[in-house]
């Protein structure tokens, strides 16, 4: 009945097409962060930059904005030292953000970092960020977190302005025991 | 080719038809019972999703909230997609394929029969599953269809239910695309060559390619956030290094093609009505192949216009802008190739011809308004508003759910032998068409004053073009009774149709006798 | 549901006087808006639109025609071809050169909208689950802006309120956001849960916010004035009860208002810190 042509293995190609489309869809979280790294466009700095070379500082200045936020009004405090700093590029620089532990229990954060324009992520270096580890804080514990940063000389010319922003994470579990214990 | 031979071919076999009872169509393997299956499931689930859509309309036909709270509605916006998506209109294309696939391309079944009878059967089950979810505490899924987290992460119990529907549902496509596939690259009469193939076959080779390329990736990305739900993993979750987006890009990598795997098959569908009734070749065959073909190419690098607002460097916005706008090329080829069909034709308009002009007109309705969307600035106002609603709904309901009621009426008589009834398929047409453009013009109106999509109440100012859109909506629904009241009189009786049925159509399937015998093309017929 | 035959006559009636042009308040089409940016979009819109409006008379026209000309009971003969290399090469080469000459004013509105150098005010806008909450930056100005009372009350199932006769339903909130006019003024925008956006048709701005992240865009208003939006991306069972409400102030105005929003928020931050004190 089959026809000359007839390809007894299609259906077995087919299954292995399908097969491995279902692992390309898993393929794409890795190719994401490879398109945010290469294009800023998850803004993702979260990831400490390896070797920043303190370049020759240039004459020109940015200002750089630093915002935070709390995620799922976790019981914490968290703010910026301060709103906005004038930053000359290419040098480092060091602020801090303060959080607070507002429950009695012990409970663990983390700050998620993100740039703002999307595309300038990648020119701004961190070589210090209290994002990097989780922080634990013993109940009531308030303190200063810090971070060393620079912002790369190579940045576009149409950007003058950044915002780094912090979302505070509250590891949901504790807060859940934190809250049905109070 | 002729009737005759045909006939003659039947005589040399023992012609054993279905088997008794109701176990007939549990145990079937025949793809013309598969196929009348898929066709029952999918009109049953139209009704399911529609009562569902009239839920939504009566909510929105005034202002305040009358009869559903707001997180019911979300759940019908939710479900009504789903079903109508995956329920509905895929079931019906897949159906269709089931019966003519086979028989357009001269060959005795499809090629898996036992796999053809199990991916029918998973649907029941999945829809069942899918639809358990209303009852479950904390109900339906509630985040649309497209089930963006992190909102979708805080459904109740009903995620993990309803994403193994989606599995299941996701299986059965795939299982009936590599049958589709098979059938055709091997089936085929020896004589019928790829380029000799009806235009239907080829719109659905090429769907059943883009369902085993698409398919999977969407369960891989539910399955992501099966696993970010309970198992921990943060592929979508800021808090654990993971990205929302992410989630929005897999998923329309998947919901993109998607589109086209509803559209094709009505394209094919309506590439076979138009020449028929035009009597005349289609016009440009080969190019309306290579249309297809570029169309289903260009549907897997424009997923990211449907997220234009979520914060994309410049030249992502410019990329997927641009290459959303070629996709007009193609399909405009595929537009102006069923007018020039039509050009010093012979034209008739019995019922499937009404069905697919206007296909013809409102798709390409929805096709401006697609032009619109892909202007990024402009995106910006249009999306996720009243006009994106009229936009696809265009382009699905009179564009795919047109071109499947055209086929339905066009094949009729080739599966039942009987001719329906001409003045009511008219009345059915008619209506159907008056109360489409009343439920869904007027969105465009509200959509650019500034009324957003998915919400349960409205602005006052929203307040009459919403009170058509319901009447139309109403309308729409109770016309399609009169649709399954003509199905029903069709089988049951009425002028014995002939084996072409209509005088100007062309193709192997026209040549068996009406009703298509149980088994067709026992031996490879000849193709001109 | 009370009157509903009233309603359904009044929208027939409505639908016949759509077809009459003077329809302002109807809200047929796109607001131009009050930013230079959305009359820019505007017109980008009606470009497009009557691009299509045209394509369509030339497609519309050419089947209406095969439909009255070629018809069966006339006694029309099928005599047509079935293939032109011409007419093929022409109706794909054509779309094209239309298609570059709308993506090239489409693509210069882009670049503008992207340009967001000398902004002179920061604003940081979260969404919440069902809320907003505005931050202005250098500042001690923060607050929510929540769904109005009178709103709130109407919309609940089975109030029995007509919404009709509540001002703004479903666009007024308790406090809006308050900008100056004739201000380049930047947003930042994230999200405390779920994603959502931030959408004001007058502005043609609409963005998501999404939790973890930060979007920015930027406006500047050219007429002083209320302008009233939504919620666009689905965000749970009260998406539809975010409004969004940006009153615009002539910048003198604007300077009044956050210098007494300013000793405000001291004096509430001085009272917090003399509890905590007191307390301890």
């Amino acid at each position: 009945m089959n026809t000359p042509q007839a390809d007894r293995w299609l259906p077995g190609k087919l299954v292995v097409l399908a097969l491995a489309m279902f692992g390309f869809g898993f393929l794409l979280v890795p190719l994401y962060q490879v398109f945010c790294d290469i294009t800023g466009i998850g803004q993702r700095t979260g990831v400490p930059t390896a070797d920043v070379v303190v370049e020759q500082p240039s004459d020109r200045t940015v200002t750089v904005e630093f915002v935070a936020t709390l995620n799922q009004y976790a019981p914490w405090e968290f703010r910026p030292a301060v709103q906005s700093m004038e930053v000359q590029l290419g040098k480092l620089y060091d602020t801090t953000y303060f959080a607070q532990n507002l429950t009695e229990q012990t409970l663990i954060g983390r700050a998620v970092p993100s740039v703002a324009p999307g595309t300038a992520s990648k020119y701004f270096k961190k070589t210090e960020c209290f994002c990097f580890t989780e922080q634990e804080f013993a109940g009531d514990e308030g303190r200063d977190m810090g971070l060393v940063f620079s912002v790369d000389p190579a940045l576009p010319s149409h950007i003058d302005r950044l915002t780094l922003s912090y979302t505070f994470f509250a590891d949901r579990t504790e807060v859940a025991q934190a809250n049905s214990s109070t | 080719m002729s009737e005759a031979a045909t006939h003659n071919a039947h005589d040399d076999h023992h012609d054993h038809g279905p088997a008794k009872g109701l176990l007939r169509w549990v145990f079937t393997t025949n793809h013309k019972d598969i196929g009348t299956l898929y066709l029952i499931f999918s009109l049953i689930m139209l009704f399911v999703g529609g009562a569902m859509a009239l839920v939504i309309r009566a909510e929105l036909f005034e202002p305040g909230l009358q009869f559903v709270n707001p997180d019911f509605f979300n759940q019908m916006t939710t479900m009504h997609a789903l079903i109508m998506i995956f329920g509905m209109i895929m079931p019906a294309f897949v159906g269709f394929a089931n019966w003519m696939v086979p028989m357009m391309i001269g060959a005795p079944d499809m090629a898996l029969p036992r796999l053809n009878n199990w991916s029918f059967w998973i649907l029941p089950f999945a829809g069942t599953l899918l639809l358990s979810t209303l009852f479950m505490e904390g109900g339906a899924p509630a985040s649309g269809w497209t089930l963006y987290p992190p909102l979708s992460l805080q459904t109740g119990n009903a995620l993990p239910y309803a994403i193994f529907a989606i599995h299941l549902l996701g299986f059965s496509s795939i299982m009936g695309a590599i049958n589709i596939i098979v059938t055709i690259m091997n089936m085929r009469a020896p004589t019928m060559s790829l380029l000799k193939m009806p235009l239907f076959v080829w719109t659905w080779l090429i769907t059943a390619y883009l369902l085993i390329a698409v398919m999977p990736v969407l369960a891989g990305g539910v399955t992501m956030l099966l696993t970010d739900a309970f198992f921990g993993t943060s592929f979508f979750q800021a808090a654990g290094g993971g990205d929302p987006v992410l989630f929005q890009h897999i998923f329309w990598f998947f919901g993109h093609p998607e589109v086209y795997i509803i559209i094709l098959p009505a394209f094919g569908i309506v590439s076979q009505i138009i020449p028929t009734f035009s009597r005349k070749p289609l016009f440009g065959h080969d190019s309306m192949v290579y249309a297809t073909a570029s169309i289903a190419f260009l549907s897997f690098i424009v997923w990211a216009h449907h997220m234009f607002t979520v914060g994309m460097p410049l030249a992502g916005q410019l990329f997927f802008m641009l290459s959303t706008m070629l996709i007009a090329v193609p399909t405009g080829v595929k537009v102006f190739n069923w007018t020039a069909t039509m050009w010093k034709g012979s034209l008739s308009f019995e019922t499937p011809m009404l069905f697919a002009l206007a296909f013809l007109f409102l798709f390409t309705i929805g096709g401006f308004s697609g032009l619109m969307l892909a202007i990024v600035p402009a995106d910006f106002q249009y999306h996720d508003s009243y006009f994106v609603v009229a936009h696809f709904h265009y382009v699905l309901v009179p564009g795919a759910l047109f071109g499947a009621i055209g086929g339905a009426y066009y094949w009729l008589p080739k599966w039942t032998g009987y001719m329906y009834d001409e003045t009511l398929g008219k009345w059915h047409f008619w209506l159907t068409t008056f109360f489409v453009n009343l439920t869904f013009f007027p969105q465009h109106f509200v959509g650019l004053a500034g009324m957003p999509r998915r919400i349960p109440d409205y602005a006052v100012q929203f307040a009459d073009f919403n009170a058509i859109s319901s009447v139309g909506a109403f309308g729409f629904g109770f016309s399609q009774l009169l649709f399954v009241y003509i199905i029903i009189k069709c089988v049951r009786g009425g002028q014995k149709a002939t084996a072409q049925v209509w005088d100007g159509a062309d193709g192997l399937e026209w040549t068996v006798p009406s009703p298509a015998p149980y088994h067709t093309f026992e031996e490879a017929p000849i193709v001109k | 549901m009370k009157n509903i035959c009233t309603r359904t006559v009044t929208a027939v009636i409505a639908l016949l006087g759509a077809a009459s042009p003077a329809q302002a308040d109807w809200g047929l089409n796109m607001p131009v808006g009050v930013t230079d940016m959305s009359a820019e979009i505007y017109d980008l819109h009606m470009l497009i639109f009557w691009v299509c409006v045209a394509i369509g008379v030339v497609v519309f026209g050419a089947m209406i025609y095969c439909i009255v000309a070629f018809r069966k009971s006339k006694g029309a003969v099928a005599s047509g071809p079935s293939h032109s290399t011409t007419a093929e090469i022409l109706w794909t080469v054509i779309p094209v050169a239309i298609l570059v000459a709308m993506a090239v004013p489409a693509a210069q509105t882009l670049v503008r909208l992207e340009d967001s150098r000398d902004t002179e005010l920061t604003v940081k806008i979260t969404g919440y689950q069902w809320k907003w909450e505005y931050e202005y930056l250098d500042t001690d100005v923060s607050f929510f802006s929540n769904l109005s009372a009178s709103s709130n009350e109407a919309r609940l199932l089975g109030s029995e309120i007509d919404p009709a006769t509540v001002e703004n339903y479903l666009l007024d909130v308790d406090r809006p956001l308050v900008v100056p006019t004739d201000t380049k003024i930047r947003y930042l925008l994230t999200s405390n849960d779920v994603l959502h956006a931030w959408w004001v048709p007058d502005l043609a701005i609409k963005k998501d916010a999404i939790p973890g992240f930060v979007n920015e865009g930027w406006f500047q208003i050219n007429e002083p004035g209320v302008y009233r939006g939504q919620c666009a991306e689905l965000c749970g069972k009260d998406h539809g009860f975010m409004p969004v409400v940006v009153e615009a102030l002539s910048p003198e105005d604007y300077a009044a208002w956050i210098d007494a929003e300013q000793v405000a928020a001291e004096a509430r931050a001085a009272g917090t810190a003399n509890r905590m004190a007191s307390r301890q």
